[in-house]
């Protein structure tokens, strides 16, 4: 067949968008877009779940990946929380004015 | 027709996440990773996770993006300036070296994976609601507890840290 897809495709790209993920993690400099990257690096993880899952024809894959939704969930509620509070203090979203913990 | 549209949304997929990163006006990223949830949300189907691509699109394009839209609104988030102390020479190398890294990391996967069966639609029928309740209340007990706890925390934590007085 000659329009199949192996399932090593789907961790390719999984791993293509995780180094996506940590590229914008890395690069930009917006505290808002920084947590996007981080987001977006939890769900290149999740495709590799469901696609072990979808290899191994068991069903714990998506149980994982609904565990890491959930954790998501809790953590940009937090995070977003102590962005606001951040922004509140020192009225600056970027994390080049925010590295007083540095030194 | 899977092969069409794997490439089609991993396409789609990788087009926003280069997209999210490369934006400079947060909003702008926000739907770029609308984008990507989308698309993987249609892969996630495509293997048999009708579940876990519902919820992807409710959970993560749903509320967790309305809550980062929100956010950016809140706090007036305009685009960001040219990083400081970044020379063309050093973009233009960090986008070469990325490019590089990322599909040595490909052809490392497709390597040392051993010859991987292809994927056909509906050969998986566990991912169906059902399926995944049956496990998560009997081997999951467990942890699905805990994570109701871990939620309480982090509801409490985020009123706690968005108070007028902090």
């Amino acid at each position: 067949m000659h329009n199949a897809v192996p399932t090593s495709w789907y961790l390719i790209l999984s791993a293509i968008l995780f180094g996506l993920g940590v590229a914008g993690f890395l690069y930009r400099r917006n505290i808002i877009t920084v947590f996007m990257s981080i987001e977006l690096m939890l769900n290149a993880v999740n495709l590799s779940f469901i696609t072990f899952s979808y290899t191994l024809k068991q069903v714990d894959g998506h149980i994982f990946s609904f565990f890491v939704m959930v954790v998501a969930a809790s953590e940009a509620a937090v995070g977003l929380a102590i962005i606001l509070t951040v922004f509140k203090n020192r009225s600056t979203l970027l994390i080049d004015d925010v590295s007083s913990m540095k030194y | 027709m899977t092969a069409l549209i794997f490439f089609l949304f991993a396409g789609l997929a990788v087009f926003c996440g280069i997209s999210l990163v490369v934006q400079t006006h947060p909003i702008a990223s926000a739907l770029s990773l609308i984008g990507v949830m989308g698309s993987l949300a249609i892969l996630y189907l495509q293997l048999g996770g009708e579940f876990i691509a519902a919820a992807q699109v409710i959970v993560y394009a749903g509320a967790i993006m309305v809550l980062f839209v929100f956010v950016i609104m809140l706090l007036n988030a305009g685009a960001e300036g040219v990083s400081r102390g970044s020379s063309p020479l050093v973009r233009f190398l960090g986008i070469f070296l990325v490019a590089a890294f990322l599909g040595l990391i490909s052809f490392t996967i497709q390597a040392m994976l051993p010859p991987s069966e292809s994927v056909v639609f509906g050969a998986f029928q566990g991912g169906t609601a059902l399926e995944i309740g049956r496990k998560l209340f009997t081997a999951y007990l467990l942890p699905f507890e805990v994570t109701s706890v871990l939620i309480l925390i982090a509801i409490v934590g985020a009123m706690v840290l968005a108070r007028k007085e902090i």
